[in-house]
């Protein structure tokens, strides 16, 4: 007889489900919050090997501390290389030796497209959000992305006010039309399902449902009528492993891991 | 600092104070609020709390950037409220990616008009600005974007230390702290430490700018706080924290800034009048020096 899996959050089971998406070796551009737990929950357990580098210009680092930005101190202190940069943006992005860019954003679209600079018109936003930073050029450079996002029908609109980092469709055109190197969001890490690109369209699909999930809860959570791949995926449920390492190691003080 | 930043901080001028979260000349943002600078374009790729409070503070007709975040923080409220159309502007924007402002200071530091980088197809960031070109690449025949170089009137650098001919050294991210001094008409730069040229000639691979790029070099311990200094001090992460509330409440910041800002003097005033910064200072990790003989 089986133990009944520990009881988790969503929170918790995003960081998983994204950390199991990376492979040994990948060089993975990080960002804060729950992305920077994934990729260290991954080499923690199947990806020792992966290389976390940090568009500040942190290669290879191993903060002593949970960093607060992507500028931390503590992503300096035995790293294996701070360059400036423009060695990151030219030498390791536009060079293709990103394989892996975790994105988010306010909103994500049907086709993957997310906006992190408007609600609303450009000259005339109802809110103005912070803007690409590097999450323009990663999604167009990056081998491939993965995004986080919690669903709601705000965070995931048919159409987004604003074109920031491009998906699978933007305005009509597919990636390969436009000559995007790398094949953009290939998973979309919700709290309830993982979305996935239809090969064909490029529209986003459900394509595995969280345990406990009906379907209806997620297309509540989806501003476009969300088609699903004809058989699901199972996500298994966060190992004990994989909640020890969050709560105890990595996230002692629930600073990302909240919800 | 008060004399540097009269001698080469004008009115209408193109300001860069660069340092990508490391850094950042929060004292030299500070003078140039108290001898109350106007219409200055100002340039970063993340505005900061610095550039939130000068624009709090009347100091900007424009912001030349790619990220207006305050990191797990929240906002940067001054800037929000100028662009959303509540309070403080008007604020003109000119808006790149990180990728974008990087091209635009190395366009800048080689003297050329433009840098092309494969970029911004699919994305709305040209429709919003449109200095953002393409061409098509004479060799190949590919259409690359090109963004215009950035040639500032000044740049204001934050390092570690100098020696007195501004022999400039750092250590930690480096951000585009290079590219910006070589781009820019004149450069200040402020040191934590003033050192002798032989410390500087022990070590030339650390010499990120030289002397001959710079025009001033102002000592001042705790000049970056609350950004921080690799080895000297922390970042001041609780009042990043607390800029959230303190931004959000234009009332608030008006009290930050006579408090902080124009209730001093300089950057001494500042420390003393912030107390506790100790706190922040660095912990050692030095590392062992290499051989430079033949």
């Amino acid at each position: 007889m089986t133990a009944a899996p520990p009881p988790y959050t969503p929170a918790e089971l995003m960081a998983a489900v994204a950390a199991r998406e990376l492979r040994d070796g990948e060089v993975v551009f990080v960002g804060i919050g729950l992305p920077n737990l994934a990729c260290n929950l991954a080499r923690a357990t199947h990806a020792p090997n992966l290389v976390l580098i940090y568009e500040s210009g942190a290669v290879g680092a191993v903060p002593e501390r949970l960093p607060v930005s992507i500028g931390d101190p503590s992503l300096v202190t035995g790293s294996l290389m701070v360059c400036g940069m423009a060695d990151v943006f030219q030498c390791l992005l536009q060079n293709g030796r990103i394989q892996v860019g975790f994105l988010g954003g306010a909103q994500i679209d049907r086709y993957g497209n997310i906006n992190t600079t408007v609600v609303g018109p450009y000259r005339h936003p109802e809110v103005r959000l912070p803007g690409s930073g590097g999450a323009a050029e990663i999604a167009i450079h990056a081998r491939r992305t993965v995004v986080i996002s919690r669903l709601s029908r705000r965070a995931f609109p048919e159409t987004v006010d604003f074109i920031t980092s491009p998906g699978h469709r933007s305005h009509g055109h597919t990636r390969g039309e436009l000559g995007m190197p790398g094949a953009g969001p290939v998973k979309v890490v919700t709290d309830k399902a993982v979305l996935e690109a239809d090969p064909e369209s490029g529209e986003l699909v459900l394509a595995a449902l969280y345990p406990g999930v009906p379907a209806d809860e997620v297309r509540a959570g989806i501003g476009w009528p969300l088609r699903q791949r004809p058989a699901l995926a199972d996500v298994a449920p966060p190992t004990g492993q994989e909640l020890h390492l969050l709560r105890n190691v990595l996230d002692p003080d629930r600073l990302y891991l909240k919800g | 600092m008060r004399a540097a930043v009269a001698a080469h901080v004008h009115d209408g001028d193109t300001v860069v104070i660069e340092g990508f979260t490391h850094l950042i000349c929060f004292a030299a943002g500070h003078e140039i609020i108290r001898q109350r600078r106007r219409d200055l374009t100002l340039c970063r790729l993340t505005p900061d709390l610095i550039y939130d409070q000068m624009i709090a503070a009347g100091c900007a007709k424009k912001l030349v950037f790619s990220w207006a975040g305050n990191p797990g923080a929240g906002s940067l409220h001054a800037f929000r409220r100028a662009v959303e159309g509540k309070g403080g502007g008007p604020l003109e924007l000119e808006e790149y990616s990180h990728f974008g402002m990087v091209g635009r200071l190395s366009a800048g530091a080689a003297r050329l008009p433009f840098w092309p980088m494969r970029n911004y197809m699919g994305t709305d960031l040209p429709a919003a600005n449109p200095r953002i070109a393409q061409i098509d690449c004479p060799y190949t025949g590919e259409r690359l974007a090109t963004v215009p170089a950035l040639n500032p009137d000044v740049t204001i650098v934050h390092a570690q230390r100098a020696d007195a001919q501004g022999n400039t050294q750092i250590w930690g991210l480096l951000g585009v702290q290079k590219e910006a001094a070589f781009a820019s008409r004149r450069v200040i730069v402020v040191v934590e430490e003033l050192v002798d040229e032989r410390v500087i000639r022990a070590d030339p691979n650390r010499t990120l700018i030289p002397g001959i790029a710079v025009d001033a070099v102002v000592v001042e311990p705790w000049g970056a706080h609350p950004s921080y200094a690799q080895g000297y001090y922390d970042r001041d992460n609780e009042f990043y924290v607390k800029w959230e509330n303190i931004s959000r409440d234009p009332a608030a910041l008006a009290r930050y800034l006579e408090e902080f800002v124009y209730g001093v003097a300089d950057r001494a005033g500042y420390v003393a009048r912030c107390g506790g910064l100790e706190g922040l200072r660095a912990q050692s990790r030095v590392c062992a020096g290499v051989n430079y003989g033949y």
